[in-house]
Order: structure tokens, then sequence, then C-alpha cells
């Protein structure tokens, strides 16, 4: 052991640094929850304090529960996150199947063409894509943010994916070629279950923008009956400005699907962000 | 030998992908190219040629909107480059540390933001910075500077620095990840060996590791470029499409949004929008081509 890295003077400080920075991230959202369970004059005088038996009040929560239809809104991001991540992995896996398993013309081309799409976003096409959305009708549908959402992931999907494919072992596909399995079958049943792993990953990169995207929900599905949640707190909390217990109360609600979900996920996301699959 | 068979599956596995990348994506942005090279008149779309991009850069009305977002963005860019990235940085430094205790809760504590909406950011950051609630003075009175408390959000010149401060408090998880994920593969031997040339602690960091990561932030700083030049939620989320005071928190993004969708007493054009986007998407290809030809074919990569 070297005792210039293990200096415990550098360890306390290096502690601090990180408490420090710890604190700065969580203060925020601590703030929002705390005082979201406090009635009115308590958020004021004492903003910082936790709510006590005097203090406390489900007030806000009261109003935004009768004002805003917040189970329909998550509904909806859950309906929009679950079907665009679905369709990412299936179609993102059998593209990088075709990719990364047979070799036939124009497949360097192709695997090019679909990697334009991880630099360039989507956003830039919006007129056109708004235009197309009125056209087909699909304007206040769902299915306009699925469809938007499907094509701005399957670039990465396609690439990262890819990348796994290659590892799996020929011997494994080539004894199913001789058992007489079809190349459906191949995908489905052997190579799919194999590269799970990076199907996770690829979701949990995909799921946290979805979930929390303003634009496309703004631009495409604004209507009562198709607003996700983050179009939703952003409408309901632009109408309450100035009632500061509900304003509190929607964000909490807000935030916590998403720490839930971080909470579940958090291992899995970052396991995929420091495995090295988007260098 | 016959001809080989044609190969459906392949055709089967490709299609769906290629169909909804390009009816979704791709043909809608050529789309919104060729969109900008028309304008309505009169109920109809005419062929104006490069009529709309000669208004944005050039009629006094539109020009100064157009360059007044484009500044801001740049400046929106440059923070981030000089805050978020090396605070990301010298996070993953102090996290990749071996035998660090703790090291996992603080990583999953500090990417918390970046899970966030960018409704809920603006928002929550909005009420901290608000004079009527009085977080942020209190909080600067307890280390003596209460005095430099002003409602940054409401003044001109400070509003885009700040936000700016806040995207950096949302993302610098990411750039902290990435660098954490690249410092992990640096071998130990080459740690030991520096150690017993006599570098070690900072002088390791500064001689050692950075030369060794510096292409994870050359990737770090085209996504943050690419990231930054499409932005809109937070400035939307916290000042609205007018992006106040007086557009000085405008940036390419609200600004697009406001010309093709129209806000209050301005009606849409799609055309000017589609004109933006174009000039939005020459920035970014730019940025692109300037690192993948620029940067990361003369950066020096180090076989490990």
């Amino acid at each position: 052991m070297n005792k210039a890295r293990h200096n415990p003077f550098n360890t306390a400080l290096m502690h601090g640094a990180l408490i420090l920075y710890t604190l700065i991230a969580l203060f925020p959202v601590f703030i929002i929850l705390i005082n979201s369970f406090k009635e009115r004059r308590a958020i004021f005088r004492e903003p910082m304090a936790l709510p006590n038996a005097e203090s406390f009040s489900t007030i806000g929560y009261e109003t935004v529960m009768r004002q805003g239809d917040f189970f329909l809104y998550v509904q909806n991001s859950l309906i929009v996150t679950v079907a665009s991540l679905f369709f990412i992995l299936l179609f993102g896996a059998m593209a990088a199947y075709a990719l990364s398993e047979y070799r036939f013309r124009g497949n360097m081309l192709m695997g090019l063409y679909l990697a334009l799409g991880i630099m360039i976003p989507i956003r830039i096409g919006t007129v056109a894509i708004l235009e197309m959305m009125v056209a087909t009708g699909l304007v206040n549908t769902l299915w306009a943010l699925i469809l938007v959402y499907t094509a701005q992931g399957l670039p990465l999907a396609v690439f990262i994916l890819s990348e796994f494919m290659r590892q799996v072992s020929d011997d494994l596909k080539n004894a199913g070629r001789i058992d007489g399995l079809s190349e459906y079958t191949i995908f489905f049943r052997l190579v799919l279950p194999l590269v799970r792993p990076a199907m996770a990953t690829v979701a949990v990169f995909n799921m946290i923008p979805i979930w929390n995207d303003l634009w496309f929900p703004l631009i495409l599905a604004p209507a009562e009956e198709t607003k996700t949640l983050t179009l939703g707190s952003q409408v309901f909390i632009g109408q309450f400005v100035t009632d500061w217990n509900a304003v509190l109360s929607a964000l909490s609600m807000a935030i916590l699907p998403v720490l839930i979900l971080y909470m579940i996920f958090s291992r899995q996301l970052i396991r995929g962000l420091t495995s090295g699959a988007v260098k | 030998m016959n001809k080989p068979r044609f190969r459906w599956h392949i055709l089967v596995f490709l299609a769906p992908a290629v169909i909804v990348y390009t009816a979704v994506m791709i043909f809608p942005l050529f789309n919104t190219l060729r969109l900008a090279l028309y304008s309505r008149i009169d109920q109809e779309r005419v062929f104006v040629g490069l009529e709309n991009f000669r208004t944005l850069f050039f009629d006094p009305i539109w020009a100064e909107q157009f360059w007044n977002a484009l500044g801001n963005n740049f400046w929106f860019f440059v923070i981030h480059m000089l805050v978020q990235n090396p605070i990301g940085i010298a996070l993953a430094a102090l996290l990749s540390h071996p035998r660090l205790r703790f090291a996992a809760l603080y990583r999953s504590a500090i990417f918390i933001p970046t899970i966030l909406s960018f409704v809920i950011v603006g928002f929550a950051w909005k009420l901290i910075l608000s004079p009527i609630w009085g977080i942020a003075p209190t909080m600067l009175d307890w280390v003596g500077l209460k005095s430099l408390f002003a409602p940054w959000l409401g003044k001109e010149e400070y509003a885009l620095t700040t936000l700016a401060l806040v995207s950096v408090w949302q993302f610098v998880g990411i750039p902290m990840m990435l660098i954490y994920a690249a410092l992990l593969t640096i071998p130990e031997e080459i740690l030991e060996a520096g150690e017993v040339d006599g570098i070690t602690g900072m002088s390791a960091f500064w001689k050692i590791k950075l030369p060794l990561i510096l292409p994870s932030i050359g990737i770090i700083s085209i996504l943050t470029f690419v990231g930054n030049f499409n932005a809109f939620d937070l400035i939307y989320a916290a000042q609205g499409a007018l992006a106040g005071p007086d557009f000085s928190t405008d940036i390419l993004g609200t600004f697009m949004y406001r010309t093709f969708f129209g806000f209050q007493l301005q009606l849409g054009d799609p055309h000017m929008g589609s004109a933006i986007a174009g000039a939005m998407f020459a920035i970014i290809l730019i940025g692109v081509c300037i690192y993948l030809f620029g940067i990361q074919t003369r950066m020096r990569r180090y076989q490990l």
C-alpha cells in the first residue's frame, strides 16, 4: 500500500467535497417536497423547516386532485413511454440483428444511414412532422408521440444493440440452423435472450428523455385527454402560479413517479452509462 | 452453382426500423428544409428560394431576434463547457478514487437532478430564487453574502446565465458518469508505474489520467453542443415562450417555437419556422463535422 494515495486528510477532503455537491444536487428537490406538506403560512415563514404537527397540511394535494387530472396524465405518460420503448427495442433489435448477422450489399451504408440520427436531433424536423401528423389525423393522439419517440430512439438502439449482437457466438446460431430452426426463431429464441442486458441499457437510456419531453407533447398532443404528465404539470402550474400549496404539491407529484422509476432502474442505468455503451 | 436465393428475412428484420426512422425522422427533416424555401402568400404556398433566409439574417426585425437568440445560445453553451464539464470531471475524479467509501451512494444522489423533467427543474428553481419566498436570500444570509442577492431570473443581465447554471445543475450527472466510466478503464499498472516515478495525487491526474480521458471529454463536448443548440424546455418552463425578460433568455429553440407555432398576438409561420430549423440544422452539422474531422481524428488515442 502506498501512503501517498491513502492520506486520511485527503480522504476527509474528498468526502467533504462530495457531500457538499450531493447537498447542492438534492437540496432543491428536498425543499419542494417538505414544503408541499405545509400550510401556506408555514411555507413562507419557515421555508427550511420540516413540516410538524402544527404546520402539516395536504391542502395543496387536495387542490391538485380536484383540479387536475393527474392520474390520466400519468397513465398517458406510461402508455407513451412503454409503447415507445417496446417498439424501439423490437425494431431496433431486429435491425441490429440484420446488420450484425448477415452480409449483404449495402450493409455498411444502411448502418451509416441509421446512425445519422444519433447526432441529429429529431426536433429540427418538427414543422414537417406536425404537418404530417395533421395530414394523417394523428394529431392529439398518443400514437403521434409513440411514433416520434420510436424514430428518435432507434438510431442509438441499433448502434448499441448491434455492437452486442456481434459478440453472440456463431456456433450457437449455426447449431440452431443445423437443427432446422428458421432465422426468425434463431433471433427470437436464441439471440434476444442473450442480449437482454444490452436491451435493458437501451430501455433505461430512452425512458427518461421520453418521460420528460415537453416539446412534442406541447406541439403534437396538447389536448386534455392526451396530455402527458410533463405537459400536464407545466400547464397546471402555469394556471396556479399564485397558489403555492398547489404548485408545490403538483411539483412533488411530478417528481415522485420519476424518483420511483429511478430507484428501480438506477443500477441498470448507471451500469449502462459506465459500461461504455455510448463510447 | 445456383444464384443464392433472395434472403427475405433480412428485409423483414430491417423493414420496420428503416420505415419508421425514414418516415418520421429523415423525411420530415428534409421536408422541413424544403418548406424553408416556400412562403405563404394569399393562402397559397409559393416557392421563394432563399428569401426566408434573407429575411431571417438581414431583415431588421427578424435579424435582431435571430442574432440575439444565436448569441444567447452560444453563451448558454459556453457556460456549460466552462462550468458543467469541469465540475463533472472533478466529481468523476473523486468518485473513481480506489477504495472511496459510499461512492455508489454519492453517484446515485448526484445523478438525481438529471432524471427530473425540465418542468420540475425550471419551476423548482424559479420558486427557490424567487424574492417572494426568500429561500435564496436566507441561504446567502447564512454565509454572509445577502447583499449579493438579486431577483436573478427577472433581470435582463443575469437571467440567461442563471438559467444556464440551473441547466448545469441538472445535467452535471452526465459528464460525471461518462468520465467516471473512462477513468475506470485506466489500468492500475499505468498509475503504479507513475507512482514509481513519483507521480501521485494531483499530478497523476493532470499528467496521466487527463490525457487518457481526452477522447471522452471530446464526446461530452459534442453531446453538450448538440443538446444546447436544440434546448428549449427549460427556458419555456421557467420563462415562457417569450423568453423574458425582454427576450434576454431567448435561444434558438424558443425562437423557433414562437415563430412556427405563434404566440399571443404573433401568428404562426411554419415557413419561417422551417428556416430557423434549417439554421439550427446547419449549426449542429458544422459542430458535429468540426468534432468528427477536426478534433476526433487528431486526438491521440492510447492503446491501453
